[in-house]
């Protein structure tokens, strides 16, 4: 009875209703697309492994280091394997196709990088040729490259005009991989620099350490900037999670203004549907002075309200989260170059069910003590 | 055109109705509601209609008042073909030459009773001072100029229908047109309501066209006419019990 | 007319709870849509602001910023034979070559640490920019340790007090004065004399080289000199140029990112408002049908109808942007993403931003009354006033 009352009570105004379930719908796929904008934020945090380490200088990131360190951080206790790149920085055409490019050791490199699938021929064919690189899978289909294209970059760090034949498209292990990264072989990079900036050559950007052990992480990170402290290059040496969250600590403040904005949606929504019910009680008024003298107690009358309140916003809920997936897919293909990993996670489906509970609940509440407190007489007058 | 009427000098009809044909749309289906209706109202009269719910009266009354129009047939008020007007004619129309007094007051409750009785003025090129004296007059014909600054919901029900008669004549119109007008009054108001629109027939010559159940507001009247399947006649088919 | 206006204020003062709601459900809208402007604004002004039109940067070829350039001291001996270059009061040439890298710092209140940019001046890089003055302690002595922080680093981040020292590239560097900068992107800088932060970095180029133009319209020449000269592999901007190019892609992200958020709001506040307003109509059907019969015309009810919605979003628009306003008081400071060094700026509040944020609030109570208004100037006469 109660179900039968909460329905065609909550369509007896059709545009009404239809209007405050659109409405709805509306913010929580807001919500939940901001919700999913900061776990991209977080992707590459998400994806860092626990057993690898980052080490490079203490000063920067801009800042090389010696080549040489190599062999000293082999030797550590507790390190698996050592590799080595640089963030390259090239332009592909123009700035705006924005993607990572390194020049890294390629054996080392993708031992580490178990994530990253390629096929043995692949594989063979980059480790062989000198100006092979290899991309991933998002990246080769955004730009439509084959294997066997040449890419030219524009270097930015390291001025002139680079180009790679492409040898391997690379896929990620799970959904949580970037597959929008470019690699090519350091050894190129390195003995194009010894003939034209031999300033700059036989200097890394960064180490990357594999660890025998993961609960070994601190130890080793701290053996290896004692190896270094107080010489010329200092290094500091974190696991990858760290050095990712330190890219995102940047952003700290744009983050923080988009969740502050995700839950003023939540607000401005909760005054849409708060007013709704508001006049839907107000003009039933009579009516629920009629229950109350048939003997309805207040808990019932409660229950009525809050679960029309809750009727509205669950489908609502349900068909913004439904519109939630094409969206992000969408927009997910719109900020490619800012976000290379979006995708909406069981967590944000979560908040916003959350979201549209609470939204349910609280714009019931001014209704429901306005009904509770009013008088028979006085709301059986209201019947006019 | 000048139809002779025995007692009176030879005056046109103030409102003239020929051969009215009204039905209403139901899907598909027609219904009439007014067959072939003639009548003539003459200035200074007041008219009450009366029959059984769903008869047409209203039906009538809010073809005289212009507020509808017809499938068939003429209505002249005043020498104005009103049939033959547009929707926005007829706006302008009404405005200058119809007064409406309702059953349930119908002011506007955000509107003082002095706004109320103004806002028909609202749409003359009368300056300010002029209204507010049309007002005034208007408001101590019906004996409320004390109210005047009291919202609807502060005055009583015979309190409001005076306001509203107030509003239905100020702006001198050519007819009075009324709809069950002491429906939702008690014994007392009903009758200072009839009272007035008696004075104002009496005294102003006013012209009224009420509908009503009431017979005590048909026994105010100067006129009867009884509308039954859509048929006018002088006299009832069915015995009108009396209501105490 | 005036009684329309009172009609339709009224109505909105009498229904008080759904006004106050749909109101509220407005402001906000336009707070966020004003606050995401101002972000922007002050964004762009902070580094507009940093440049001069007369002052041309030059940086190493597709560098895109100083960070990434490169110029060695060849180069930049030719650059400094260019005839159009201004000269100082007391005859010398005003440019300056210098150099900027960046270092992380930790924050004060916080583990988190940040990119900070340092840049090793020479003497006419003071003169050179206006903005920067020097508010406490006194300048860097040439040939020492001497650093100075621009105010903001100052406050935000450890050891950068008056007084206190820096460590990095293996010395140790005090700090002997405080740099207001005003809202330009200096503020966030750390300075130090060239000569000593080179050879401490063990970097033999300079960055870039900065100089003032005797007659701000010399630039194309120079420009296309310096780009077509064999030797060189350099690039020459106006400084207003450059700084503006710097905040492109931040400003963009933040236009975009809060463009789609205010359509998004912006939907939840029409459909409140059109709630609001259908629910009024409703309401009033009785009051529309007397209204019409007693001569006004539709266009007249639609009017009414719409002028309410209209004062609806005039009241949330200016709740929104008045608390908007306050959020001049508050300053981010976040990561330029393309220069990758900490930047720090202010929400900027200007007419033209009000003038957008208020007519945005009368669009949104236009768009949620328009159809209910419609809906109430073609009623039926007779169907209005049975509903008595």
């Amino acid at each position: 009875m109660l179900l039968k009352l909460l329905f065609r009570n909550a369509f007896r105004h059709r545009l009404r209703t239809l209007l405050t379930i659109g409405g709805i719908a509306v913010a929580i796929l807001a919500f939940g697309l901001l919700r999913t904008v900061i776990s991209a934020w977080y992707a590459g945090v998400d994806a860092s492994s626990a057993s690898r380490l980052v080490t490079r200088n203490a000063i920067s990131l801009i800042f090389p280091l010696p080549l040489s360190y190599k062999e000293k951080i082999r030797s550590v206790d507790g390190v698996r394997l050592v590799s080595y790149g640089n963030w390259f920085g090239g332009v592909y055409i123009d700035e705006k196709n924005f993607f990572a490019n390194f020049a890294v050791e390629p054996g080392s490199y993708f031992s580490l990088y178990s994530e990253f699938l390629l096929s043995d021929d692949e594989s063979a064919a980059f480790f062989r040729e000198r100006k092979a690189c290899v991309a991933g899978r998002k990246l080769a289909r955004r730009f439509g490259w084959k294997i066997g294209d040449t890419i030219p970059l524009r270097g930015t760090i390291f001025p002139g005009n680079w180009n790679f034949v492409l040898r391997g498209i690379y896929q990620g292990k799970d959904k949580t991989i970037d597959e929008n990264q470019f690699f090519f072989h350091w050894e190129y990079l390195n003995e194009t620099l010894r003939k034209t900036m031999p300033r700059r050559a036989d200097q890394v950007g960064f180490y990357m350490i594999g660890l025998k052990r993961p609960d070994q992480a601190a130890a080793t990170a701290e053996a290896v900037d004692g190896l270094f402290r107080n010489s010329y290059a200092e290094t500091l040496t974190e696991t990858e999670k760290a050095f990712q969250m330190s890219f995102v600590s940047m952003s700290e403040a744009i983050i923080t203004v988009i969740l502050l904005v995700s839950y003023v949606i939540i607000v401005i929504i909760m005054a849409v549907v708060a007013n709704t019910m508001a006049m839907s009680v107000r003009e039933r008024m009579g009516e629920y002075a009629v229950f109350k003298t048939l003997g309805f107690g207040r808990g019932y009358l409660a229950a009525l309200i809050i679960g029309e309140s809750l009727t509205l916003t669950a489908l609502g809920g349900l068909l913004g989260i439904g519109l939630t997936f094409p969206t992000a897919r969408a927009f997910g293909r719109a900020v490619g170059q800012f976000f290379p990993v979006f995708r909406v996670s069981a967590d944000t489906i979560l908040l916003d069910v959350a979201a549209a509970a609470i939204v349910g609940v609280v714009a019931a509440v001014i209704p429901v003590w306005r009904i509770v407190q009013v008088r028979i007489a006085e709301g059986l007058g209201r019947i006019g | 055109m000048k139809e002779q009427r025995s007692n009176l000098p030879s005056k046109p009809p103030v409102i003239r109705i020929t051969d009215l044909v009204k039905s209403y749309r139901r899907g598909s289906q027609s219904i009439p509601v007014l067959e072939h209706i003639s009548l003539d109202i003459e200035e200074g009269e007041f008219l009450a209609l009366m029959g059984p719910s769903g008869s047409g009266k209203s039906t009538l009354l809010n073809l005289i008042a212009g507020l509808d129009q017809v499938d068939s047939g003429s209505i002249r008020v005043d020498g104005a073909e009103i049939t033959d007007f547009s929707e926005m004619a007829l706006a302008a129309w009404r405005a200058g030459h119809v007064g409406f007094i309702f059953q349930f007051y119908n002011l506007i409750p955000v509107l003082t009773a002095f706004e109320n009785v103004e806002l028909p003025l609202m749409l003359t090129n009368l300056s300010k001072k002029a209204r507010k004296a049309h007002v005034a007059t208007a408001l101590s014909m019906v004996n409320l100029q004390d109210r005047m600054d009291h919202y609807p919901r502060q005055l009583s029900g015979g309190q409001q229908q005076r306001v509203a008669i107030a509003r239905a004549v100020v702006t001198d119109p050519t007819i009075l047109v009324a709809d069950e007008p002491t429906g939702d009054l008690d014994r007392y108001s009903a009758e200072d309501v009839l009272h007035l629109m008696d004075e104002l027939c009496g005294k102003l010559g006013k012209t009224i066209v009420m509908v009503t159940h009431d017979p005590r507001a048909a026994r105010k009247a100067h006129t009867l006419k009884y509308l039954e399947k859509g048929v006018l006649t002088d006299a009832p088919q069915i015995a009108v019990p009396e209501r105490i | 007319m005036n009684l329309l206006f009172f009609y339709s204020l009224r109505n909105l003062l009498t229904r008080r709870l759904t006004t106050a709601l749909t109101a509220l459900g407005m402001a906000l809208v336009v707070f966020v849509f004003a606050a995401i402007i101002m972000l922007a604004e002050g964004l762009q002004k902070t580094l507009v602001d940093t440049g001069s039109y007369s002052n041309v940067v030059v940086i190493r070829k597709s560098s895109g910023s100083e960070v990434q350039s490169g110029i060695d001291r060849l180069q930049a001996s030719v650059v400094e034979t260019q005839p159009e270059i201004g000269l100082g009061q007391n005859g010398s040439q005003l440019l300056a070559k210098e150099m900027v890298v960046l270092i992380t710092l930790e924050k004060q209140d916080s583990a988190s640490r940040s990119n900070v940019v340092i840049r090793g001046v020479s003497q006419a890089s003071l003169s050179l920019r206006p903005q920067v003055r020097l508010i406490v302690g006194s300048l860097p002595r040439p040939g020492s340790s001497d650093i100075m922080v621009g105010k903001s680093i100052a406050k935000r981040f450890k050891g950068a007090g008056l007084g206190e020292s820096l460590v990095f590239a293996q010395r140790s560097w005090r700090v002997v004065g405080i740099f207001d900068a005003g809202s330009t992107g200096y503020s966030s800088e750390i300075w130090g004399d060239v000569d000593q932060l080179m050879p401490a970095f063990r970097r033999p180029v300079y960055s870039s080289i900065l100089f003032s133009l005797r007659n701000a319209d010399d630039f194309q020449a120079v420009q296309t000199r310096i780009q077509n000269d064999p030797r060189l592999t350099l690039e020459a901007k106006r400084e207003t140029v450059y700084y503006k190019e710097q905040s492109e892609a931040m400003a963009t992200f933040l236009r975009i990112l809060g463009l789609s958020l205010t359509i998004v709001f912006s939907i939840g506040a029409v459909v409140g408002a059109m709630i609001t307003m259908y629910a009024a109509v409703a309401t009033r059907t009785a009051e529309i049908g007397t209204l019409r019969a007693l001569g006004f015309r539709q266009s007249v009810i639609l009017i009414a109808f719409l002028m309410e919605s209209l004062l609806l979003g005039a009241i949330g628009g200016c709740s929104g942007l008045f608390f908007a306003s306050f959020l001049q008081l508050l300053t981010v400071s976040t990561t330029n993403f393309q220069t990758f060094s900490e930047l720090a700026f202010s929400f900027t509040l200007t007419p033209g931003i009000a003038i957008k944020s208020l007519s945005f609030s009368l669009i949104m109570g236009f768009a949620g009354g328009v159809l209910p208004a419609y809906r109430a100037s073609r009623m039926n006469i007779i169907a209005a006033l049975r509903e008595a």
